[in-house]
């Protein structure tokens, strides 16, 4: 009982020390002599500990199921693990936000600490658009959704976690997913800082690369965790599903990997001022537009595990606070960029990297229309539509073409200036051996549309020219090269799978077999376990090749107590040119078992890529420190 | 002056995007796939609520362009302000109408169609309810529109009041 007070005053605290540093920062604008540097600093940190201090005593509180907190109450009951105990406090909205904060404390403070070679300034005005979004985050966590609201009498059971979120992958999501998106904030105020005071020019490029990268490796490691889990838990078979909220993840990654790219121009040409500034501040706007379409329920999808309008509106009214906040800044400020027109020779670096941002906006734009759109079309004219795969596929598959053709060749041209008639030779050869590949892949394995085949050639082109960098480059810009290896080897994974892909669904009783191309599908049997919160039903499938060894898969359906709910666990058998997908569904009446066997290649370089892409990252934040230390 | 402009279109533009959403959050929003037109209404037996004896929808889905499948009980408040429409769609439209009696006592539901007429030409019984789940209702009142061929080209869920009706009388009179 005494910890939903401790961690409302604690929340409370946060409040009144943000709204102080908030003053502080401001006053500290006009008259030098008031600001007190290491006032600051400790109030940066209170706010960090108080901020701490709520969120662990929402996390005893899940531990020691207390039901008199609504939000235990709601999404916890006893016999739930432990380990899920914990996750449950950032698996539901109040917790999530919660942790929100917690992030945005933290990398206030740290930020801070990290910036003391940036003018004061520019730090101080950073801070105070930091506060102005903490702020909004502890009103709207005080106000419309608070986690230590008291229930009184104290029920004796809670009503329990939705079982699909009761899994060890969901527990490290959120948090890896909202580093991603709460770094962007740094991002955000910094530009906006520099944008007020001027100071958008190679040095703000090279300290805010930093924050820049781990954000977008957090996000990539973030979404990647989702996909898994979607995989597995979903039972849907497939990693990606252009659902809204999927969508939604992905536009702030698509602003920021073109952002990442903006800085490194910014940082060694001095160029593309406005794109860095526009862009951060669309990187971070997506990001809490994400959260308002997700948390508002808006839009519908599998992700809507909380929604509430009135949630909705408060953060609609925050978002379109930011949004015009940085709107209005950005006018009024832009002419302070140091623009230098230089020009920019059309083989160079600077140019490819311009038209991949133009193509990374255009990826964006489809994502955000395909999701916003049927809200628009509601509201005017009351039809109601959902927009599927086809609507993407079609729009942005033919584009991925140039768009990894100009992956390919960019990394190869110099800045500035490049003799590009010396290396086109290579580069030819190179071309026209990945097209005899992809051509040969499809016709071997027979009937691929033309377009698909073109976009093979143009995968295979960057993956063998990305390995021809990482050997002959070696160790020099060895990060980006990664990354692109791994984004090419995505491509190439993600299309193989769905070319190759195969399935087979049917319904089977015990003893019931079915063929699958050379393969014999049997269900052996079936079983019925009981585990601590759920019941488990299990059926044996062997699957007989020729020549083969056999493979049994056990996928399981679990019927959870709390709430009742039925889920389906998919077997899978992962290799590593091919997964093995069992899944099974109840049909009324219990006589046979839904039965889904598909079989997936390249499942697995899919997700080994994405953490490929995300090593490059992680490779750019350490490489940064090491030079740091020397 | 041209840059002016671009920032008032940007600007308009923004608050457009605001009132759109700001309307979208008051608007009820339920999900409907949009190839719920593939999928067809599955074809059921169940016990005819006069005589008793089983009857399949394939033998009911017969001889009209549309049909509408109600799901109702007597018990349910909202069904009673949606039956006033149903009994017009009865008389004003070659639409055959449906019913299937959810979870409902017999005698009540007698009572019931007395009192506000009955506009079902055929009636089943859901008696526990497997049924409507079956059909993928999330709970009653729920209607489901098919055409000729049984496909579900409308699902209506909550109660069809003026609007819907509206709708329907659009979607039938094509």
């Amino acid at each position: 009982m005494i910890l939903n007070y401790l961690g409302n005053f604690a929340l409370l605290f946060c409040l009144i020390i943000s709204l102080v540093i908030f003053i502080t920062s401001i006053s500290s604008l006009n008259n030098k002599n008031f600001f007190l540097k290491k006032n600051l600093n400790e109030l940066l940190f209170f706010k960090f500990f108080f901020a701490v201090l709520s969120f662990s005593s929402l996390i005893i509180l899940f531990i020691i199921s207390e039901f008199s907190n609504e939000t235990v109450l709601n999404n916890s009951h006893i016999s739930k693990p432990l380990f899920y105990k914990i996750s449950g406090t950032w698996g539901n909205h109040e917790g999530s936000l919660l942790l929100w904060l917690l992030i945005l404390t933290f990398f206030a403070f740290f930020y801070f600490l990290n910036s003391k070679n940036r003018p004061i300034d520019e730090r101080l005005l950073t801070i105070m658009f930091q506060e102005v979004i903490i702020l909004g985050f502890l009103f709207f966590l005080l106000k419309a959704s608070n986690p230590f609201n008291i229930i009184y009498p104290v029920p004796k059971e809670g009503l329990g976690l939705n079982p699909i979120l009761q899994d060890p992958l969901l527990a490290i999501h959120p948090p890896v997913l909202y580093l991603g998106y709460v770094t962007t904030s740094i991002v955000f105020s910094s530009s906006l800082a520099g944008l007020i005071k001027g100071n958008i020019n190679n040095m703000w490029a090279k300290d805010i690369k930093k924050w820049v990268f781990i954000s977008w490796t957090f996000l990539t490691l973030g979404i990647l965790l989702g996909s898994i889990w979607a995989y597995y838990e979903l039972g849907w078979g497939g990693f990606w599903f252009w659902d809204p909220v999927e969508n939604i993840s992905l536009m702030p990654w698509l602003s920021l990997t073109a952002l990442v790219h903006c800085v490194l121009a910014l940082e060694k040409r001095s160029i593309l001022h406005s794109w860095t500034v526009i862009l951060s501040i669309i990187t971070f706007t997506l990001g809490i537009c994400g959260t308002f379409l997700v948390r508002s329920g808006i839009l519908n999808s599998v992700h809507t595990f909380a929604n509430d309008p009135e949630r909705g509106l408060y953060i609609l009214f925050f978002l379109f606070f930011l949004i015009f906040l940085s709107v209005f800044i950005y006018f009024i400020y832009e002419d302070k960029f140091e623009l230098n027109n230089k020009n920019l020779n059309l083989y160079t670096k600077e140019t490819s990297i311009i038209l991949n941002n133009w193509f990374v906006m255009y990826f964006l734009s489809v994502i955000l229309i395909g999701t916003v759109y049927p809200i628009f079309l509601e509201v005017l004219s009351n039809e109601k539509i959902s927009v599927g795969p086809p609507f993407f596929n079609k729009l942005i598959i033919p584009f991925l073409i140039p768009f990894l053709i100009f992956m390919s060749i960019g990394p190869n041209l110099k800045w500035i200036k490049n003799n590009y008639f010396s290396k086109k030779l290579k580069l030819i050869i190179i071309f026209i051996l990945s097209i005899i590949l992809s051509t040969l892949v499809s016709k071997f394995f027979g009937n691929t549309a033309l377009n698909i085949t073109i976009l093979l050639a143009a995968s295979f082109y960057l993956f063998i020219i990305t390995i021809k960098d990482l050997i002959k480059k070696g160790f020099k810009n060895y990060s980006q090269t990664i990354s692109h290896f791994g984004f090419s080897l995505l491509v190439l994974s993600v299309l193989l799978n769905s070319i190759f892909s195969n399935e087979i669904t049917s319904n089977m009783r015990v003893g019931d077999e079915i063929k699958f191309s050379d393969k014999i599908i049997k269900l052996q049997k079936l079983e019925n376990t009981t585990e601590a919160n759920f019941l488990k039903l299990i059926a044996y499938f062997k699957i007989e090749e020729k020549n083969k060894t056999e493979l049994v898969l056990e996928p399981e359906i679990r019927i959870y107590d709390k709430p009742e709910t039925i889920t389906s666990e998919a077997a899978i058998k992962t290799d590593i040119f091919k997964d093995r997908f069992l899944v099974i569904n109840l049909v009324k009446e219990n006589e046979y078992l839904n039965v889904r066997y598909q079989e997936k290649p390249f499942m697995l370089w899919i997700w080994i890529s994405a953490i490929i892409i995300s090593i490059g990252g992680i490779i750019n934040i350490v490489k940064k420190n090491e030079k740091k230390i020397l | 002056m041209k840059k002016r402009y671009y920032k008032y279109s940007i600007v308009s533009f923004l608050i457009f995007t605001f009132f759109i959403f700001y309307y979208g959050l008051k608007e009820k929003n339920f999900y409907t796939p949009e190839d719920i037109s593939i999928k067809k209404f599955p074809n059921l037996i169940l016990n005819d609520f006069y005589t008793n004896s089983k009857t399949s929808f394939d033998d009911i889905l017969i001889g009209s362009n549309y049909y509408l499948i109600n799901i109702w009980a007597s018990w349910c408040l909202p069904c009673r302000e949606e039956h006033t429409y149903l009994v017009q769609l009865k008389k004003n439209s070659p639409i055959k109408i449906i019913g299937i009696n959810y979870k409902d006592k017999r005698d009540n539901a007698l009572k019931f169609l007395d009192r506000y007429d009955n506009p079902y030409s055929v009636i089943l019984n859901d008696n526990n309810g497997t049924a409507s789940i079956e059909v993928g209702a999330y709970g009653v009142p729920e209607s489901f529109i098919l055409n000729a061929e049984k496909k579900i080209i409308k699902k209506i869920i909550g109660p069809i009041d003026k609007k819907k009706f509206n709708e329907i009388k659009k979607l039938i009179n094509k």
